[in-house]
């Protein structure tokens, strides 16, 4: 084959990969059509690797060794991909580490062998493409694993904060740019790319340990966009379209899901990112004068028995107590007996975005029963029963009621406009936010208190009895 | 490894402007794309887009792939060669995680009416 009609190959596979990508996204956006999706990408990402290989600057005395790295990878790929789902936050974290780590070497990989060549290549444009490259990646790499660590709880979930954090922050960040604009100026400061690397690295640790581990659903969102922000980096120092596109898709992914979380809890960027949420625990206590009504599994059920309509309420307790199963069993149980059953789904209920459905779904229970919050909102007042299963900020009234409250102003599913709550909780302490909840102390909420897991179970069965006797 | 647009000009943003209207065309196209996509959905979208992301692949590729010379020093390879693995971790991990989810997700059954 000539080096032209190679050329010309190279850029068709990419054409038609990128389409592919397009399409791989679109069809997500029904559970019908999902599955074709994820062949989309697989088809694109076939084309990408194989037409990358057709280019002639590849040796064929190097495939060997780029099948052995895939190889590598793919062993490690693997077990990774049959993490427990309510692992997939870490598993989503750590797997935007390994693409930052990517584009960070490549980014450094070209900046030394453009050097080495004498540095004609080292185009102004291109310096300031490979610094963004090697910025965003080696940060998004650190700060990842900072994430991973935090969400499987190696690292403490709560805010790391001291004094003079943001400036060191600021200056940390200040200094990677001081870097990476000495280099445009002039890229044979190679002395200057060490530090650049670095403080970049640094930046990454230092962006997220003052956040805490409620707000890791829009990090993991946010450092998905930086991944893709730093493949199309990549691109414009390869000139390649292909890395440009697919990383403008994941970027414009992850702004959206980052978006979305920061709108379902209320807060800007820069309040997530710097506002250490979940510090500041000094108004707790209050708590200490006011009753709790409390029933037992059995007494729950029978209330739910005698309900239309009971929506659920999953919150990120209920998969940790490993309860969806049994969830399901009440499910079953209820719907039996006519009572129609619904689950209210709050966007930042679990550790990622939209990770409390995928729970649901793997406990069988069907997705059209998965209820967006503004849609069960109006549909509240209602419904006889809601049954609060391991959720807490989601459901606390302050959010609506109580300005001095750190949610105040966040959407909340309204539970307490229900005829009846009940909430299932192993004990008075707070959530994950640690923040005190009045839905519990309520008139018509009565307290389950025990296992999620147990409490279910005994619901289920307390049902599955009763429904004998009729 | 000629870039096609090398040629256009040694250092000016010119050049590259062909490439900057790719970036803000796919990221429109993303932007909407994004948004149509289901809530329920969002756990696969995000793996889903850490596989696609994972398209880094083929930056690593060119830079592993040229054979080893006094141009080519054997420790950028060695960085091309990790860039490929990290990377194929994230394809494989990805891909095979979304698809696990994805077959999860079941509507009502039809016998569940009655």
């Amino acid at each position: 084959m000539s080096p032209e009609f190679r050329d010309a190959a190279v850029q068709v596979t990419y054409l038609v990969a990128s389409v592919l990508f397009i399409f791989s996204l679109k069809w997500m956006n029904s559970p019908q059509s999902a599955r074709r999706g994820v062949w989309a990408g697989v088809w694109a990402m076939v084309l990408g690797v194989g037409g990358t290989l057709l280019n002639p600057a590849v040796a064929v005395s190097s495939l060997p060794w780029i099948a052995l790295a895939v190889m590598v990878g793919g062993l490690i790929g693997v077990p990774l991909s049959k993490v427990p789902l309510t692992a997939v936050p870490q598993r989503t974290a750590l797997s935007h580490a390994f693409g930052g780590l990517a584009a960070g070497l490549v980014g450094t990989a070209k900046y030394y062998l453009w050097l080495h060549e004498g540095g004609a290549n080292l185009t102004t444009f291109r310096m300031f493409a490979i610094s963004a490259e090697v910025i965003l990646g080696f940060l998004t790499f650190t700060g990842s694993l900072m994430a991973a660590g935090k969400l499987q709880e190696i690292l403490p979930g709560r805010p790391i904060t001291y004094r003079g954090q943001l400036m060191i922050n600021f200056l940390t960040l200040g200094g990677a740019i001081a870097c990476a604009t000495g280099l445009i100026i002039n890229p044979q400061w190679f002395f200057l790319f060490p530090p650049l690397v670095i403080l970049s690295l640094a930046f990454g640790v230092m962006l997220i340990i003052p956040i805490g581990g409620a707000d890791m659903p829009t990090v993991i969102a946010l450092l998905n966009a930086y991944a893709g922000l730093s493949a199309v980096a990549m691109g414009f120092v390869l000139d390649n379209t292909l890395l440009i596109i697919a990383g403008a898709l994941d970027g414009s992914s992850g702004l959206i899901l980052s978006i979305i979380m920061c709108k379902a809890m209320n807060r800007s960027f820069s309040n997530v990112l710097f506002g250490a949420f979940g510090s500041a625990q000094e108004a707790a206590g209050g708590e200490a004068g006011k009753t709790v009504k409390s029933a037992s599994a059995a007494e729950a059920a029978e209330i739910m028995g005698q309900a239309d309509e009971v929506v659920i309420v999953p919150g990120y307790g209920m998969a940790v107590a490993q309860a969806q199963h049994r969830v399901r069993e009440l499910y079953d149980q209820l719907t039996k007996r006519g009572i129609k059953v619904k689950f209210a789904i709050h966007p930042v209920a679990g550790r990622m975005p939209g990770h409390m459905n995928v729970l649901l779904a793997e406990a069988d229970i069907p997705y059209d029963d998965l209820i967006e919050m503004e849609e069960i909102n109006p549909e509240m007042p209602q419904v006889d029963v809601v049954l609060v299963l391991g959720a807490n900020d989601v459901v606390n009234p302050a959010a609506k009621n109580n300005p001095k409250s750190p949610i105040h102003g966040m959407p909340i599913i309204e539970a307490d406009r229900a005829k009846t709550v009940l909430a299932v909780k192993r004990s008075m302490k707070p959530g994950f936010a640690g923040i005190d909840n009045e839905l519990y102390t309520m008139d018509k909420t009565l307290m389950v208190f025990g296992d999620a897991k147990a409490v279910v179970g005994d619901m289920a069965k307390a049902l599955a009895g009763d429904s004998g006797m009729h | 490894m000629t870039p096609f647009l090398a040629a256009a000009g040694p250092s000016g943003l010119t050049a590259y402007i062909p490439l900057i209207f790719v970036f803000i065309l796919a990221t429109f196209i993303g932007l909407d794309v994004i948004r149509n996509v289901s809530r329920l959905l969002h756990t696969p979208l995000m793996s889903l887009t850490n596989a696609i992301s994972a398209v880094v692949i083929v930056g690593a590729i060119l830079v592993a792939g040229p054979s080893v010379s006094d141009e080519h020093p054997l420790w950028i390879t060695i960085l091309g060669l990790v860039a490929i693995a990290a990377a194929s971790v994230n394809i494989v991990s990805g891909f095979l995680i979304t698809n696990r989810m994805l077959k999860m997700f079941k509507s009502r059954k039809p016998e569940e009416k009655s």
